[in-house]
């Protein structure tokens, strides 16, 4: 009876623990299966770098090139401001501030991330976008660049907290060892602890990148929807992500609309699925060169 | 002399950086903060939306965030924690381990707005629940699952391996010795995991978007079938919709502000729950 | 000269072979456990003391990768046998580890945990048997006005006694002591070879120790083992006066170990 009890629990929990992976092929799945009338109907080499994205028009076009240059201009502007701040200022948490100070610090940035999506995309809507305007003369300030910074502010707390990290696991002996050969502490920091670290914070901008590439509300609210290649960063954009957002609630069910919409999601999800990987390969060599096994 | 230098502006860029991003963060609580405040009144807390979206009150959309909250928590928790403890307790090598391992770490990586289109399909679609507090529910449940894994994963890992050897010792088996002394010693790391995920599941506008939100109910939301207002997607749709931009605006500020004083709280009591619990297993 | 053949043998152990993946922990072991004595197992660290004491209640079945040939009799029946229940075995065969580890729960949880897994729901019962084993564990006088507390709260020696009175209160048979004074200070360390001196009139028990003048103070028996061979074995005033073996010997002049 016991013995029964026992392995039935076992089964139960040995289920319960797939359902992550069921959840994952779920996904797949439904993407594939939605996604397909579309590649069927325009192919995938034409979805993919068809440069005009007019899905109500009659007849309509679906090519998501602008779509996927509106995501990569995005994301890669927000690098841009994420990735300097971001590990300045984790090397600052980890280098300069004093325990005290950190133990403020630290927490504060992790509160920055539990910021919600939408209200980064209602302050860069109502704060940033009018700035931008103003400051730039131009005639609209919910475009690339406005996106790009607010992403990239958003994206500051991931980079850095997962950068604090990993400076952490860099043993002390390297830092010692630089010292005594009389280095400074800029130069041992950015000589010898930063590289140590490299694939950490690599891994964490990776992660990064990959979570303003998924990232919705934000672009959605600040990135002016044009569905154009644009010309200049000062241009409205409409990235991946938010044409899903915007035109699913318009699109009817089992139309080609709503099919290339489920597509786009399927184009999103593999950029981000080799973000991930990419980031898990080199974080697991880290870990394997600095002996951290796990 | 010159590294001396070197070094100087160096520090100073490095001081910059933190100070910007602090910046940035005082920046959003003072807008927040400062516009949203006048909003708040008893009334805005406790009474349904009028003139179309330009007075009264978001009771509903706290109410309808407050439901999708605790559903997400009744899916996500049994789940996440079972999940953990297969992982933990029954199998921490097991052949299945590295696949459901890659699972969850690919599933944390998804965007949310890929999440809503699976439970638009799913579960408004397939299941036929349509747009309502369940589907959303059960979106959201999805997202926060691998981070409720991970914590949960953590408390187990920190439960010292001396109770389990202590319990089984007694003539305990192994799941009396998991539910009476593994889960309650880990309760408070699991907590910690459940917190963040409630400031998660409240603050995620793009998952609920097609299965759960509208933009006015009147009336309150009388099952988990009903479709129901949550302040994220209240906030963007004041933004976007409706007539009266200006008045909508202010309104706007005030969800904000309840959804940060709710997230900041959150995640401020998980911070600190987190600091006692790896405290309490450090000797 | 004692014979040891009249005493009862509680636990044989016949050409017990144990191997961790490939290497070879314990050769060929072959000794008996009497009833109601004090069996202690001395040698110097990685003699396999441990790994043995584990084998008794099966523990070692946490350790991936091991195997055990041979047999260890209790009552009749082989206890590595992979059909027994091993539940039921370690009810019968008790525990008290190294470093003491109550659970964190109250004193009086911490004792009724192993009645209430049994079964056991009649509190009056649960009640009694926890004063019970608390005197037994002479424990009993500092914790009646405490039991609510949190036992992390108890000294290092008082923990040490709670976990052997959460022992006694599942009634076993054997109790197996894993060097249950290696953390703990002098005073604290009497108390417990004095509760052993006590608890030997009732229970059969096996102590590892590397502490020499421990086994000679608390032991009937001893066994001295070293890189996982059984060296010797006899009466413990025998083998501490005249030991037979010349390792034995240079081990107990503190040769080495």
């Amino acid at each position: 009876m016991i013995r029964f009890k026992e392995a039935l629990y076992r089964w139960i929990f040995t289920v319960m623990a797939f359902t992550s992976l069921f959840f994952l092929l779920g996904i797949i799945i439904v993407l594939l299966r939605e996604g397909l009338p579309i590649l069927m109907a325009v192919g995938p080499f034409k979805f993919l770098s068809g440069v005009h994205w007019y899905p109500t028009y009659d007849p309509a076009e679906f090519g998501i090139f602008p779509l996927i240059i509106a995501s990569l201009s995005v994301a890669i502007g927000a690098m841009v401001v994420a990735v300097p701040l971001g590990v300045g200022s984790a090397l600052y948490l980890h280098e300069l501030a004093g325990e005290r100070i950190r133990h403020i610090l630290k927490p504060a940035v992790e509160i920055l991330s539990a910021v919600p999506s939408i209200v980064f995309g209602f302050f860069g809507m109502m704060i940033v976008a009018p700035f931008v305007q103003k400051i730039f003369h131009v005639p609209t300030g919910l475009n690339a660049f406005t996106a790009a910074v607010v992403m990239g502010i958003m994206a500051i707390p991931t980079i850095a907290s997962l950068t604090e990290d990993a400076l952490g696991f860099v043993p002390r002996s390297f830092k010692e060892a630089s010292y005594a050969l009389g280095a400074s502490r800029w130069q041992t920091l950015i000589k010898i602890v930063l590289p140590a670290a490299g694939s950490g914070v690599s891994t964490a901008i990776i992660l990064g990148m990959s979570r303003i590439v998924g990232e919705t509300m934000t672009v959605l609210m600040v990135s002016g929807g044009a569905a154009v290649i644009p010309h200049s960063i000062f241009d409205p954009v409409r990235p991946m992500t938010s044409t899903i957002a915007a035109e699913m609630g318009e699109a009817v069910t089992g139309s080609l609309h709503y099919s290339a919409l489920f597509a786009i999601g399927l184009v999103l999800f593999l950029m981000t699925l080799t973000l991930n990987i990419i980031s898990e390969n080199i974080s697991k060599k880290y870990r394997i060169k600095l002996g951290l096994d796990r | 002399m010159k590294n001396k230098i070197i070094e100087k502006i160096g520090f100073l860029f490095l001081f910059l950086c933190i100070a910007i991003t602090l910046f940035f963060l005082a920046t959003i609580v003072y807008f927040v903060v400062s516009r949203g405040l006048p909003a708040l009144s008893w009334e805005f807390l406790t009474e349904a939306p009028r003139k179309s979206m330009t007075a009264g009150g978001v009771a509903p959309a706290i109410i309808g965030t407050f439901y999708l909250i605790v559903g997400t928590i009744l899916f996500a928790l049994p789940l996440g924690l079972a999940t953990a403890i297969y992982l933990c307790e029954y199998s921490p090598r097991g052949y299945f381990v590295s696949i459901i391992r890659m699972s969850i770490n690919n599933l944390a990586g998804v965007p949310s707005v890929v999440f809503g289109l699976f439970g638009l399909a799913v579960f408004v679609k397939y299941c036929g629940f349509g747009v309502s507090i369940l589907s959303g529910s059960l979106t959201l449940s999805i997202l926060i699952l691998p981070g409720i894994i991970s914590a949960s994963q953590e408390a187990l890992t920190a439960v010292p391996f001396s109770l389990r050897e202590a319990s089984l010792a007694l003539g305990a088996t192994h799941w009396q010795t998991i539910k009476r002394v593994v889960i309650p010693t880990a309760f408070p790391g699991v907590l910690t995991g459940v917190i963040l995920g409630i400031g998660r599941a409240a603050g995620e506008t793009a998952p609920i978007l097609f299965t759960a939100a509208t933009f006015f109910t009147r009336d309150y939301p009388s099952s988990p079938l009903s479709e129901c207002m949550a302040l994220p997607y209240h906030i963007f749709a004041l933004m976007t919709e409706g007539s009266h931009p200006d008045q909508q605006a202010v309104i706007a500020y005030g969800c904000a502000l309840i959804l940060m004083v709710l997230v900041f709280m959150v995640s401020g009591i998980a911070i600190y729950l987190r600091k006692r619990f790896r405290q309490a297993f450090t000797h | 000269m004692i014979d040891t053949t009249v005493k009862l043998a509680r636990i044989a152990v016949e050409n017990l072979n144990f191997f961790y993946g490939k290497k070879q922990a314990l050769q060929d072991l072959n000794l008996n456990i009497f009833d109601r004595q004090v069996t202690a197992l001395i040698g110097p660290s990685g003699c396999g003391k441990s790994t043995f004491i584990r084998l008794l209640n099966r523990m070692n079945d946490l350790t991936p990768d091991t195997r055990a040939e041979g047999r260890i009799i209790l009552d009749g029946k082989n206890i590595l046998d992979p059909k027994i229940d091993v539940v039921n075995l370690r009810r019968r065969v008790g525990m008290v580890f190294q470093k003491p580890n109550p659970f964190p729960k109250t004193i009086f949880q911490n004792i009724a945990y192993g009645l209430e897994i049994n079964g056991e729901t009649d509190k009056n019962l649960i009640e009694n048997k926890v004063e019970e084993s608390l005197k037994k564990a002479a424990l009993w006088d500092e914790a009646k006005d405490r039991l609510n507390d949190s036992a992390l709260r108890l000294s290092g020696g008082q923990q040490q006694r709670l976990c052997i009175a959460r022992c006694l209160a599942v009634e076993p048979e054997v109790i197996l002591f894993d060097e249950p004074c290696a953390s703990l200070d002098p005073i604290s360390t009497k108390k417990i070879e004095e509760l052993i001196g006590e608890l030997k009139k009732d229970y059969t028990i096996v102590i590892v120790t590397h502490n020499m003048q421990q086994a000679s103070r608390v032991s009937d028996y001893t066994a001295f083992m070293y890189l996982g061979d059984l060296v010797e074995f006899g009466t413990t005033e025998k083998l501490f006066t005249v030991p037979k073996n010349k390792r034995t010997e240079e081990y107990l002049s503190g040769k080495f170990g």
